[in-house]
């Protein structure tokens, strides 16, 4: 099984998001995810930055995905989408359409992101005749989805891409127009003074009666939750999954990359260092017991 | 510009076209559609009259077959898209890429038009969809302001559809799993959004009341105070140590005043959202609408403006009261 850095979901300076990669790509990681995902405003790395440390982390051997925007709204927008895919060296997230499209037109190969929504294996089928190589499920794909999945491209005589499970981190749930780090400020989204940057680990939201909830990350939701499905490895190896993804947190990555190793190599599941995953067991996301 | 009205059941189908709907969306009564509520929908026979109803009148009936089935139940909703165009539908509204080719391969003269669910916001995406699966027609998530939505159709390989007024989605469409993080229940999987199964009000001796989805505290009202339908986005959380509602207020989106805009950017269709709503208001609304379509046509497009009529009535009709122009204005978002 290999280790997958996911893309970073939330909004870092850029000292620390070079230092952060600079570290991980001494981490016993196989794939780098690298670029923005979330906000087009964040520009702490611009495009270039982006496309300059791709090539500077490939020289370690390990892949470099560059990962696109999940919500396309704007023309400049595409614009940074086009300079990703016409990069040329690496291949692409699509985490929405515009990216699969603009993938396909140039035969660049692209890993399916977690934001496209695919939920059967006839749609998985076609996204592999435009050029998808690698598919992460979307939250909500659990394993049972991901079994019957399998085996009815089996039984329909079809291949599969590489899959790349989400095993670590908090889960995007959502995306808006509207920024809810600048509502929470009461700042209009055009005038946000990128507060994000003060949330390096999200900006946290509870119920009114005081219980952890979700996580704020401008125009993103996450769950409050960081799941960890490294107690169901054995489960995931026998489900063929390829690839465990870490979602980045803003501390402690180095650990949990060395907890996934160490688990990787082993055939006894090890202990869990994050929340039970209730989708992975077709069960509300959120729900810890059972 | 067409108006396309919501039809939750035959009732409102007919309150539709009456009112003057030039087309309804309908969804049969299982989880081929993303209101996939108790009560809701409509049986094959239901569906007929309401075909026969609305070609007698010289509308039209799309079917809403717009949620993402796994690869087990792929055959049911491929059987729903054969009763879409055996019963006579004039076009099928589907989001997901395996439903939208078999369509396409097994009964390409039904039109395909691409619901919001579809999740497609730019050129690219829609001209995917176009190349891909032939859609007709684009319905376009409720993220974009209304410089871009005219861009868009400027740019756009298919004619556009938006939403033009009802409950408003706060989150992009058919990306949303707010309700499934809580309930195990999603709007793409099972066709619904925080389905009142898993909601439980209570109410103390002194009239407060709280509501919960699946246990987790959606909001506290104060005895007199208005309360609305418990979905997540649209509760009462604590951010920074201040209680309001982080995500989104319970108010409608009504676009009336852009109207004009709409129209001249070539908008083809706007969308009344509400299946799950009652005759009383799908025929107000529509009427509204109509009248406010009828009379931009009908005068001098410079002379048109919005009729405070029309505002009362559709403000009776919105959630909580209230209107915004929601992400089509920059200042919402």
């Amino acid at each position: 099984m290999k280790l997958s850095l996911g893309p970073a979901q939330y909004f870092w300076p850029r000292d620390r998001a070079l230092a952060f990669y600079r570290a991980a790509v001494h981490w016993p990681l196989d794939i780098i995810y690298l670029g923005e995902t979330v906000c087009s405003k964040r520009r702490e790395l611009g495009t270039g930055d982006w496309i300059d440390l791709a090539s500077e982390l490939a020289e370690s051997g390990k892949q470099i995905v560059l990962s696109s925007l999940a919500l396309i709204e704007a023309e400049s927008e595409l614009g940074v989408l086009k300079r990703l895919i016409e990069h040329g060296d690496c291949w692409i997230e699509a985490n929405d359409l515009s990216a699969v499209q603009l993938c396909r037109e140039r035969r660049v190969p692209f890993v399916g992101g977690p934001s496209l929504n695919v939920y059967n294996h006839a749609a998985l089928a076609m996204l592999c005749d435009d050029g998808l190589r690698r598919w992460v499920p979307g939250v909500e794909q659990g394993a049972a989805l991901i079994r019957e999945l399998r085996d009815a491209a089996r039984t329909a005589g079809l291949g599969l891409p590489e899959i790349e499970v989400i095993a670590y981190g908090r889960l995007p749930l959502s995306w808006s127009a509207r920024c809810f780090t600048a509502r929470a400020h009461d700042l209009p989204k055009d005038q946000c003074g990128f507060r994000c940057i003060d949330y390096p680990d999200g900006l946290p939201l509870a119920t009114r009666d005081g219980a952890p909830f979700l996580r704020i990350n401008g125009i993103q939701i996450l769950g409050e939750e960081v799941t960890d499905l490294g107690p169901e490895l054995p489960g995931l190896r026998e489900l063929g999954v390829d690839i465990l993804r870490l979602y980045p947190n803003a501390d402690g990555m180095a650990d949990v990359v060395a907890h996934f190793d160490r688990a990787r190599a082993s055939s006894l599941p090890l202990p869990a260092i994050g929340a039970r995953n209730g989708y992975w067991h077709g069960e509300p996301g959120m729900r810890r017991a059972g | 510009m067409q108006l396309v009205c919501p039809a939750g059941n035959l009732p409102a189908l007919q309150a539709a076209i009456d009112a003057g709907a030039d087309a309804v969306y309908a969804g049969f009564r299982d989880q081929t559609n993303a209101r996939a509520f108790a009560g809701l929908n409509f049986s094959d026979d239901e569906l007929r009259a309401g075909i026969a109803y609305a070609h007698a009148r010289g509308r039209k009936v799309y079917l809403a077959l717009n949620t993402y089935p796994d690869s087990a139940r792929l055959a049911q909703w491929f059987a729903a898209v054969d009763k879409a165009a055996s019963l006579g539908c004039d076009a099928i509204i589907a989001a997901e890429m395996a439903v939208l080719d078999y369509a396409a391969r097994t009964h390409p003269r039904l039109p395909r038009h691409l619901s919001v669910q579809g999740s497609a916001t730019t050129a690219p995406a829609l001209r995917y969809m176009h190349e891909r699966f032939g859609i007709a027609r684009a319905v376009l998530p409720r993220v974009l302001a209304i410089g871009q939505v005219e861009r868009l159709c400027e740019s756009a390989p298919v004619p556009i559809e938006v939403f033009a007024f009802g409950s408003l989605c706060i989150m992009v469409e058919g990306r949303c799993q707010l309700s499934s993080y809580v309930t195990g229940a999603s709007p793409n999987r099972h066709g619904v959004c925080s389905p009142a199964k898993f909601v439980r009000w209570h109410e103390s001796a002194d009239g407060h009341r709280s509501v919960h989805l699946n246990d987790v505290l959606i909001d506290e009202y104060e005895p007199e105070e208005a309360a609305g339908y418990p979905t997540v986005c649209k509760g009462r959380f604590d951010v920074r140590g201040e209680i309001f509602h982080a995500l989104e207020e319970p108010t409608s989106l009504n676009t009336l005043e852009l109207l004009p805009r709409l129209a001249q950017a070539g908008v083809a269709a706007l969308k009344i959202e509400g299946r799950q709503r009652g005759v009383a208001y799908v025929s107000s609304v529509t009427r509204t609408w109509r009248a406010a379509i009828d009379t931009y046509y009908a005068a001098d497009a410079s002379a048109w403006s919005v009729q405070a009529a029309w505002l009362k009535s559709l403000a009776a009709h919105a959630e909580g009261q209230q209107t915004t122009l929601g992400p089509y204005h920059r200042h919402w978002h």
